[in-house]
């Protein structure tokens, strides 16, 4: 099956001062699916948003909206919609009237801009908060009026500037499965920047892993988790053990290991003294010193007491390499 | 010494809140208001047309010459025209200022900018009305000098004198508003305007132009009272031109009461402009 790719960035670069803050991204999105721009801070992914929303100019490359290059365009002559990080709600307009916003401009009759954003209201689950100003609301609420706004112009790519960084974590878990059954539902391209690797993990149908300006690795949220290219990306996305066997650098999940007082069940094993249990809810951590550096491990075989000998095992088939 | 008595006041929040306010409680009952009472009562008094001296008496009588006199009616509808063009002036050269002040430059030129703003602060009123006198003397002032070569002359001494004099030196009261008004505002709201499709003239006037209003009366409220009750700049660059000021100024001596009654016009224009604000919801939001 072949996709229509919506957004194509070639060669993209841009510097602050002497920070080259993007440096040199290619990347093609295709029509509807939920990618993720995923780095730490000042790794480049906000800046490309930015340029792709008309933000920010490209010092070189180009941005192509539907086979069109857009990078040196206004942002109002751009086919895109932003959400951003702090919501950016006009604070002297209430939420109907910021829902309408886009629309009024665009010159839509007065009829139907208040039957679609009503429509939107629905959409984002906030009936009967039309009236409201945004001080009257809280933080996920404000959250979701953002999105409204942004999606009641039915643009065909809407940009998410790490859209749950303000919210806690309960409702941050919550908006993620609403953001992500909402992209379906609409069917529009979702761009998506975050820092979160959990959060990437958990909405993504694609990742960009960012670093230093560069995409250091694209790919499902499997691939990337299960086969990281580099270092940099395995202990960014998910823990990673990292060991020296027989002279030999091998990378391995902690989901991986079982630790047991015999030997366990993998082809691989070492032995440690345990060190330490963390106990942290769903999971428990058990760390191993080993002649290795420290292992953590999830699996426990049997019942553990700090201070124990005990023996690390894995398959062989679940270490991985870097470069 | 000192210590003790800051615990003994840190005990009585009463007793605090008196020393705190004591001082300028005071200063503005009997300097400020005492002040504007004096001049209500004054305004209803009358003077011997003999000896001049004041008759304490209440009566209309120069409230009732003010308002049938044609000649002072002018000169408030004159006083009224020339602080409304000195506020207009003001903001219309102020806001791109500002923005420019407060969304444009780098921050380290921010600040330099703010002092400059303020420089002409440091320079007395006189002095400066004097310079603008040099400035606009007709035929050998430096703007005929620097302009008369390519057809540009002088307005010369009157109304457009006043107004280029008045707004030169209440437009830092209109920047500094307006610039802490922009610096407050978000940049991201002028993001997000562009980002809906709006052209930079669109976001300004539905987006900019209501978050800054605050700043906007703020400001207006120092260039419209200050021109209201300003006479010296129409004395020295308003030709044979009066404002209300002068008015105050020639009776001052001679009819003290009609003096305070024709004072009195300001204020209430003030009072007035005040309440409609008030009406708009700015000042809640100051």
């Amino acid at each position: 099956m072949s996709k229509t790719v919506i957004v194509s960035i070639k060669g993209l670069s841009r510097s602050f001062g002497d920070v080259r803050a993007v440096a040199g991204v290619d990347l093609d999105i295709q029509e509807g699916e939920f990618i993720t721009l995923l780095g730490p801070s000042g790794s480049g992914k906000t800046t490309v948003l930015r340029m792709i929303a008309g933000f920010e100019k490209p010092d070189a490359g180009t941005i192509e909206l539907a086979g069109i290059d857009v990078s040196q365009l206004p942002p109002y002559e751009r086919d895109v919609n932003t959400v951003f990080q702090d919501y950016a709600l006009f604070p002297h307009m209430n939420v109907i009237s910021n829902i309408e916003y886009g629309l009024k401009v665009k010159g839509v009759a007065k009829q139907e801009c208040t039957t679609r954003a009503l429509e939107a209201l629905r959409q984002v689950r906030l009936e009967g908060y039309g009236e409201r100003k945004p001080s009257q609301l809280s933080g996920g609420q404000r959250q979701r009026v953002a999105l409204a706004r942004a999606l009641v112009n039915r643009p065909s790519v809407l940009l998410l500037d790490e859209p749950l960084g303000a919210l806690d974590l309960k409702l941050r878990e919550q908006m993620q499965i609403e953001l992500k059954q909402l992209q379906r539902e609409v069917g529009i391209t979702f761009i998506f920047v975050t820092h979160d690797q959990e959060e990437a993990l958990t909405m993504s149908d694609r990742i960009a892993v960012f670093n230093n300006g560069k995409i250091e690795q694209l790919g499902t949220p499997r691939e990337i988790y299960e086969n990281p290219v580099s270092a940099f990306v395995s202990e960014f996305v998910g823990q990673t053990n990292k060991l020296t066997i027989a002279g030999k650098n091998i990378n391995i999940r902690p989901e991986s290991i079982s630790v047991s007082q015999s030997t366990g069940a993998g082809n691989q094993s070492l032995s440690g003294v345990l060190q330490d249990i963390i106990f942290v809810g769903a999971i428990t951590r058990y760390l191993v010193h080993t002649s290795s550096g420290v292992v953590i491990s999830v699996n426990p075989i049997g019942d553990l007491n700090v201070g124990d000998a005990v023996m690390l095992s894995w398959d062989k088939e679940k270490e991985f390499l870097v470069h | 010494m000192l210590h003790s008595l800051s615990t003994y006041l840190h005990k009585k929040p009463r007793l605090r809140l008196v020393a705190l306010l004591t001082t300028p409680v005071l200063w503005l009952v009997i300097a400020y208001l005492g002040a504007l009472a004096m001049l209500l009562v004054t305004a209803f008094f009358t003077i011997d047309s003999f000896t001049g001296n004041v008759i304490q008496q209440f009566n209309l009588g120069n409230f009732h010459d003010m308002l049938t006199d044609a000649a002072y009616k002018n000169v408030v509808l004159r006083t009224l025209g020339i602080a409304i063009s000195v506020t207009f002036l003001c903001t219309v050269l102020a806001i791109p200022m500002a923005f420019y002040m407060a969304k444009i430059a780098r921050p380290k030129s921010q600040k330099i900018l703010v002092a400059l703003v303020l420089t002409p602060l440091w320079a007395s009123y006189l002095v400066k009305i004097y310079a603008w006198r040099t400035m606009l003397e007709p035929g050998n002032g430096v703007l005929d000098w620097l302009l008369g070569p390519i057809g540009i002359h002088s307005p010369g001494f009157g109304g457009p004198a006043i107004i280029i004099g008045l707004s030169y030196l209440w437009l830092p009261y209109m920047i500094l508003p307006i610039y802490a008004g922009l610096e407050r505002l978000p940049n991201n709201l002028l993001d997000a305007s562009g980002d809906l499709g709006a052209h930079n003239f669109y976001t300004f006037r539905k987006v900019i132009l209501p978050l800054i209003f605050p700043s906007l009366v703020a400001g207006s409220m120092f260039t419209f009272s200050l021109s209201l009750g300003d006479y010296i700049t129409a004395q020295i660059i308003g030709g044979k031109l009066q404002m209300l000021g002068n008015v105050v100024y020639q009776n001052f001596s001679i009819n003290l009461p009609f003096a305070a009654t024709i004072a009195m016009i300001p204020v209430s224009i003030m009072a007035l402009y005040l309440y409609l604000v008030r009406r708009t919801g700015a000042l809640a939001s100051m």
